[in-house]
């Protein structure tokens, strides 16, 4: 018998705190094959965030530091700066990018400085019980908008992606999902392509993962990923925005 | 050996992997584990082609696939 699927070594044996069904587990073990295939994972170093992802130092076989809420591109940023050979990447909510660290996430984008930033988007804040993010969709009811997000008062979801892609400096923007297993390649490629581009210093990547969240969106971890399809993708269509050096055809 | 074997502490009972099981041989066990969640479980192993959807799906990677060798 040959293995065919077994858990990377950069990935830690500590189980995760997260929910049953929740993508961050899928994420992990994306970024950390990534860094295993490229060969970097021995001098790889994360951005833990502030919600459910700021444990994420435990579980990955990697260094880790932990950032302030939403300071992580200026964590990153450092970390970089001082240790210029090393892969430098943030892994960031939507709680923690797309609120309180918009201003990081911006200037780092436009500074061009050469990280990995990794942006999960569930369109709810996790860890601190389902209240509303930027990035909630109009009409979707959480315990901050119980009567559903109302965009005269409340505004529309903000489309991150989008604005880092009308940035000069960022060399990689992408949007892609885990709903399903081809998602999850593209995902996986899209991952591998961002690291690649730091490896060879061409500059900031971003890529957004649309994922679940069960718990919070009151949904069995199955029905989530229907639910994500069907809602989810309209507002945050897939796609890759910028790639000025164009990876994904090399 | 089998050609799908489950760490049963690693598992919380999503159900993902049983739902994306191409062959539709997974299913919930019937005991619990010390989580107190009924793991995921093989019904069926002479139909598993080792295709590792199930294991590639798994947000706790609890799953590892082997294939016979030819």
């Amino acid at each position: 018998m040959k293995q065919v699927f077994g858990k990377t070594n950069v990935l830690s044996a500590n189980p995760t705190h997260y929910c049953p069904g929740c993508d961050h587990g899928v994420v992990h073990r994306l970024i950390a094959e990534s860094l295993e295939e490229l060969e970097v994972a021995d001098r790889s170093i994360g951005v833990a965030p502030v919600g459910c992802s700021v444990f994420a130092y435990d579980y990955f076989n990697i260094d880790f530091n932990q950032a302030a809420h939403g300071r992580a591109p200026a964590v990153a940023t450092g970390i970089k700066r001082t240790r210029p050979d090393s892969i430098v990447f943030t892994y960031q909510g939507d709680g923690d990018l797309a609120a309180i660290g918009t201003a990081e996430i911006i200037h780092a984008a436009n500074r061009g400085e050469n990280i990995t930033v990794v942006f999960i988007n569930n369109g709810i804040y996790g860890m601190t019980g389902g209240q509303m993010a930027p990035t909630t969709l109009v009409g979707m009811k959480t315990q901050t908008s119980p009567y559903g997000r109302d965009a005269a008062t409340m505004g529309s979801p903000i489309r991150v992606s989008e604005i880092i892609a009308t940035l000069e400096s960022p060399a990689y923007v992408t949007r892609v999902t885990v709903n399903n297993i081809a998602n999850q390649i593209k995902t996986k490629k899209a991952i591998k392509n961002a690291f690649t581009l730091q490896k060879e210093k061409k500059g900031f990547s971003f890529v957004e993962i649309v994922c679940i969240c069960p718990t919070n969106w009151g949904k069995k971890p199955t029905d989530a990923h229907k639910w994500l399809t069907e809602n989810m993708l309209p507002v945050f269509p897939l796609g890759t925005f910028k790639d000025i050096h164009g990876i994904e055809k090399a | 050996m089998s050609k799908w074997v489950i760490n049963e502490s690693l598992c919380k009972g999503c159900g993902i992997c049983i739902e994306r099981c191409p062959m539709k041989i997974l299913a919930f066990a019937e005991h619990l584990t010390p989580k107190g969640v009924h793991p995921s479980s093989m019904t069926d192993e002479s139909k598993c082609t080792s295709c590792a959807i199930c294991a590639k799906s798994c947000p706790d990677v609890a799953i590892q696939i082997y294939k016979e060798e030819k």
